[in-house]
């Protein structure tokens, strides 16, 4: 025992010398999620739009009035003919372009029907889609209060989102920070100190002396798992204090089960170390090999549902979608345990699962 | 019972034999040295014996503890020093030792007795970081750290490599101490002036080991008469000796060129026309006893 805390003690002492690995240790994540929660943001807020009227009458000004005081949408120009429309876009501040026909409100009562044309700027389709969608509500709102002093048969439906009322995007950002970067930090670090003994020699003294292969390897994870559990919290404080993002669960429970992930990424880093002998590589592949499947395959951005088969197989593979599940069911749905027991019990299976390959593959020799 | 004993022994690596057919003995107490050029398979050799390598054929003991059964047991036994810088050069020299004593499960205060000598001296720099230390102070660190849980066997593979000279000979006058209060020691040197320090040394090329003698003995072996030649331009003065063809070695050492004959040597005279022929100045040349150095050359250019 003796010998295991002087291990974990020496370990210390090379995390606090160094201040790179504090920086990327404490600075990471609070820039990380700063800068996620600020700038990547999947919600429209005065989007600059142009109108092209061609009836100007009362009805075409109080849509467009609605249009534009919904919050979502800013006028940036009024159009005259329709050669400008393919001018503003190339300039760029325009996303989309409302187009009334003409004698919009003589058609709306002769006939019943009107014509409005919107052109989005699809060279960003996620974002057109949203502001078109956005459009067509106002539309169809604006019909039915029409309508209501008309035709006595109507259908309203009542939207209420559950769980993020304003559908927030740092809602979903939060838990997926919080997986790619306990996921980043403990592998990438327990992997480098692995290989970093490995590269300056010192585990050849290592090795020739009494320690047995799970002291070295829990003795490199232990200080890591302190580490980490503290990034977790700093980016639970975080997101709750300058995002608002709530923990409606058990915030034992999530503690809990952030540091059962934790402890999977590290054992998954030590996995890594055990096959490489360079920081380099090491580096890479916790870079490469985990941060992109993390983003891509866990639903932290993508949903899983939405993928070609293929890839929602590979998706399974994937621990930090578990995680990420885990997290959004306690943070924003206030679920209790029973309802994480499988994703939880998979946590667990690969966390054994890599520890047990490590020790396997952990070499008590040289080459 | 020895306190090493390696029989037979070969170690392969993909492409070349690092080892062959290696066998020797060190007795307990002893200071066996081994010598030969960078790639010769001494440090090989010496994982093999720190249990970090499995030899392909042969037997190696440690203590009597076979190196491949009964590893666990060795490590606790011996002392290495690789011969690369193997401490944590953000460690303070104090925190290293620590380090390594308690990993022993010992403590520094248990042992110190052992290591004062060497300690004392990188003492008053135990607030500083290894990795600031002069060459020579690492090796001590080096050597402190090896020695703090009271191994029985230490093996060192060049501990004096870029030490400089006065640091190299107070190693040494270290080694000495430590053997006579027991412990045995297995040093690899390629400076041919530490094998005369040596109880035994063991001449080694191409993971072959050529010859195991105490140092006065290797250089009774040397089987020619040998001579130094001086010039004011020694390298000159070495290709004009090489064309002569009765000329069986023709070495540099420091300023002055070492040779032998195939046969009967050639006298002085000759040698001192031929000289003086080809243009050479200062000429002088003496008849001299053989160093291990030259009993090493020798050797090497044996096979061919």
């Amino acid at each position: 025992m003796k010998r295991f805390l002087g291990f974990v003690v020496k370990e210390f002492y090379h995390i606090f010398r160094d201040y790179r690995t504090l920086l990327i240790l404490f600075g990471m994540p609070a820039v990380q999620l700063l800068l996620f929660g600020y700038v990547i943001t999947n919600e429209i807020k005065d989007a600059r739009i142009a109108i092209l009227d061609q009836s100007k009458d009362e009805v075409t000004r109080k849509i467009s009035e609605k249009v534009l005081s919904s919050g979502y949408f800013l006028l940036d120009k009024n159009l005259n003919s329709s050669k400008e429309i393919e001018q503003v876009f190339r300039n760029g501040n325009v996303k989309l372009v409302l187009i009334f026909g003409a004698d919009f409100s003589k058609n709306l009562d002769k006939t019943g029907k009107a014509k409005v044309q919107i052109i989005g700027d699809a060279s960003d389709p996620n974002t057109a889609n949203m502001l078109v969608n956005y459009i067509q509500g106002i539309l169809s709102n604006y019909l039915i209060s029409l309508n209501a002093e008309k035709a006595p048969m109507q259908i309203t439906p009542e939207v209420r989102m559950m769980y993020n009322g304003q559908m927030k995007g740092v809602y979903m950002f939060v838990p997926g920070l919080m997986a790619m970067l306990l996921m980043l930090i403990s592998a990438l670090m327990t992997s480098l100190s692995i290989t970093r003994e490995k590269e300056l020699g010192t585990m050849e003294l290592l090795l020739v002396s009494p320690l047995k292969p799970i002291q070295i390897i829990i003795g490199k994870v232990f200080p890591y798992v302190f580490l980490a559990f503290l990034d977790a919290c700093i980016i639970i404080i975080l997101g709750n204090t300058v995002f608002g993002v709530p923990v409606v669960g058990s915030v034992a429970l999530l503690l809990l089960e952030s540091l059962l992930f934790i402890c999977m990424a590290l054992s998954l880093g030590i996995l890594i170390s055990t096959t490489t002998s360079s920081q380099q590589i090491a580096m890479m592949l916790s870079l490469v090999a985990l941060m992109l499947p993390t983003i891509l395959l866990s639903g932290f951005i993508f949903p899983v549902e939405n993928m070609p088969l293929i890839l929602q197989w590979l998706c399974y593979f994937m621990p930090p979608k578990y995680f990420i599940t885990i997290i959004k069911s306690i943070m924003l749905q206030g679920n209790g345990f029973r309802y994480i027991v499988f994703e939880t019990g998979i946590l667990v299976g690969f966390t054994l699962l890599f520890i047990l390959l490590s020790v396997k593959k952990f070499k008590v020799r040289l080459s | 019972m020895f306190s090493i004993l390696v029989d037979h022994i070969e170690k392969h690596f993909t492409r070349v034999k690092a080892l062959n057919d290696i066998s020797f003995t060190v007795d307990k107490g002893e200071l066996f040295g081994f010598i030969g050029p960078d790639g010769a398979g001494k440090t090989t050799l010496f994982r093999i014996l720190t249990t970090l390598l499995i030899p392909d054929h042969g037997k190696a003991l440690v203590n009597g503890l076979d190196v491949v059964k009964d590893f666990r047991k060795i490590r606790q036994d011996i002392g290495y020093m690789p011969g690369k810088f193997s401490l944590y050069s953000d460690l303070t020299v104090e925190e290293n030792l620590n380090f390594y004593a308690t990993v022993f499960g010992t403590t520094v205060a248990e042992n110190y007795d052992l290591i004062r000598d060497i300690y004392s001296q990188i003492e008053p720099f135990k607030k500083r970081m290894a990795g600031k230390l002069s060459g020579g102070m690492k090796q001590k660190l080096a050597l402190s750290c090896a020695l703090i849980h009271k191994p029985s066997v230490l093996i060192l593979d060049e501990p004096t490599t870029g030490v400089d000279a006065v640091s190299r000979l107070e190693f040494w006058e270290m080694l000495k101490r430590l053997k006579n209060s027991g412990i045995s020691i297995v040093v690899a040197t390629p400076y041919m002036d530490e094998a005369s320090l040596c109880d035994r040394v063991a001449l080694i090329q191409n993971g072959k080991i050529m010859a195991i003698s105490p140092p006065s003995e290797v250089i009774k072996t040397y089987p020619r008469q040998l001579f130094s030649i001086k010039s004011d331009d020694i390298f000159s003065l070495l290709n004009d000796l090489r064309q002569i063809p009765q000329m069986h070695t023709v070495f540099a050492f420091g300023q002055s060129a070492h040779i032998s004959f195939k046969q009967e040597p050639l006298t002085e005279n000759f040698l001192y026309e031929y000289l003086c022929k080809k243009g050479h100045s200062n000429i002088k040349i003496s008849h001299i006893q053989a160093t291990i150095e030259d009993c090493f050359m020798d050797l090497m250019i044996k096979p061919q």
